[in-house]
């Protein structure tokens, strides 16, 4: 059963940093994000699983694995 | 995950610093690498080029990622800033004219071909065995010994940065890569709309 106020992991992009290279598109294991028109890579919310690996990845380092409510 | 075509382009850049070893004259196809990217940008909107088809970057990747030559470390804050990253690239297009300059003086028999690789814009490295004499004017040869110059610095810098801190931190300041996501923002602001 969920209850209100569940916690769950996902991916926040800087937008305003991110460089638009895509590294983090190639690593993501459920194509959960993507470079939307060449400005900044945007994370599917209901995709994502906060795993890491774009922000492992992410050259620039502006991807952060945050806490969110469910 | 499936790989494709495009995911071996790192050889081709790889190719194309040996080829540059040999035969100075197959610098020329660096030009696909400045062209292509702005192409796409300017007719897509979108960095594909980098996403998809940067051997360079691929290059990197591979060497920094699956062969561990990286600390992966988080770049310095000030690399990453706009100042930066648009102040290399207008540092590096101002280099990129200075070469077309030289290139220019050598057509109009001004200078004598030089043939010699420069690093990082100051070093010259004799480069002779590459060139063997050509059908074309010698200002052809100017123009690829500039240009090989101008591949083989941004190589050697990227390998650096892989070093030091991610495998494609290149990407972050990268001149190109800079450029076609100005294109790409201006584009995208043009039509705001389709962005969601």
């Amino acid at each position: 059963m969920t209850s209100m106020g569940k916690k769950r992991r996902r991916a926040v992009v800087d937008q305003k940093a991110c460089v638009a290279c895509g590294c983090c598109v190639k690593v993501c294991p459920l194509q959960a994000i993507a470079v939307v028109r060449g400005v900044a890579a945007r994370v599917d919310g209901a995709k994502c699983v906060g795993c890491g690996k774009c922000a492992r990845e992410c050259p620039a380092s502006v991807i952060e694995i945050r806490e969110v409510e469910a | 995950m499936k790989k494709h075509w495009y995911d071996y382009l790192w050889a081709a850049s790889l190719l194309y610093l040996l080829l540059g070893f040999f035969n100075i004259l197959f610098a020329w196809l660096g030009l696909l690498c400045f062209f292509l990217p702005l192409a796409i940008a300017a007719a897509g909107g979108t960095k594909g080029y980098c996403n998809r088809y940067c051997g360079r970057g691929q290059l990197f990747g591979l060497l920094g990622g699956r062969f561990g030559l990286s600390r992966r470390k988080d770049m310095p804050a000030w690399m990453k800033h706009k100042a930066f990253r648009y102040g290399f690239l207008a540092f590096f297009l101002l280099m990129f004219l200075l070469m077309l300059w030289n290139t220019y003086l050598v057509f109009a028999g001004a200078q004598n071909l030089r043939q010699a690789v420069t690093l990082l814009w100051t070093f010259q490295v004799p480069w002779r065995w590459a060139y063997h004499g050509t059908l074309f004017h010698p200002g052809v040869a100017q123009f690829a010994f500039g240009f090989y110059s101008v591949m083989l610095t941004s190589t050697l810098l990227g390998l650096i940065t892989m070093v030091l801190f991610k495998p494609r931190s290149w990407c972050v300041y990268c001149p190109m890569g800079t450029m076609t996501q100005l294109i790409c923002k201006a584009k995208a602001r043009k039509h705001p709309a389709e962005l969601e």
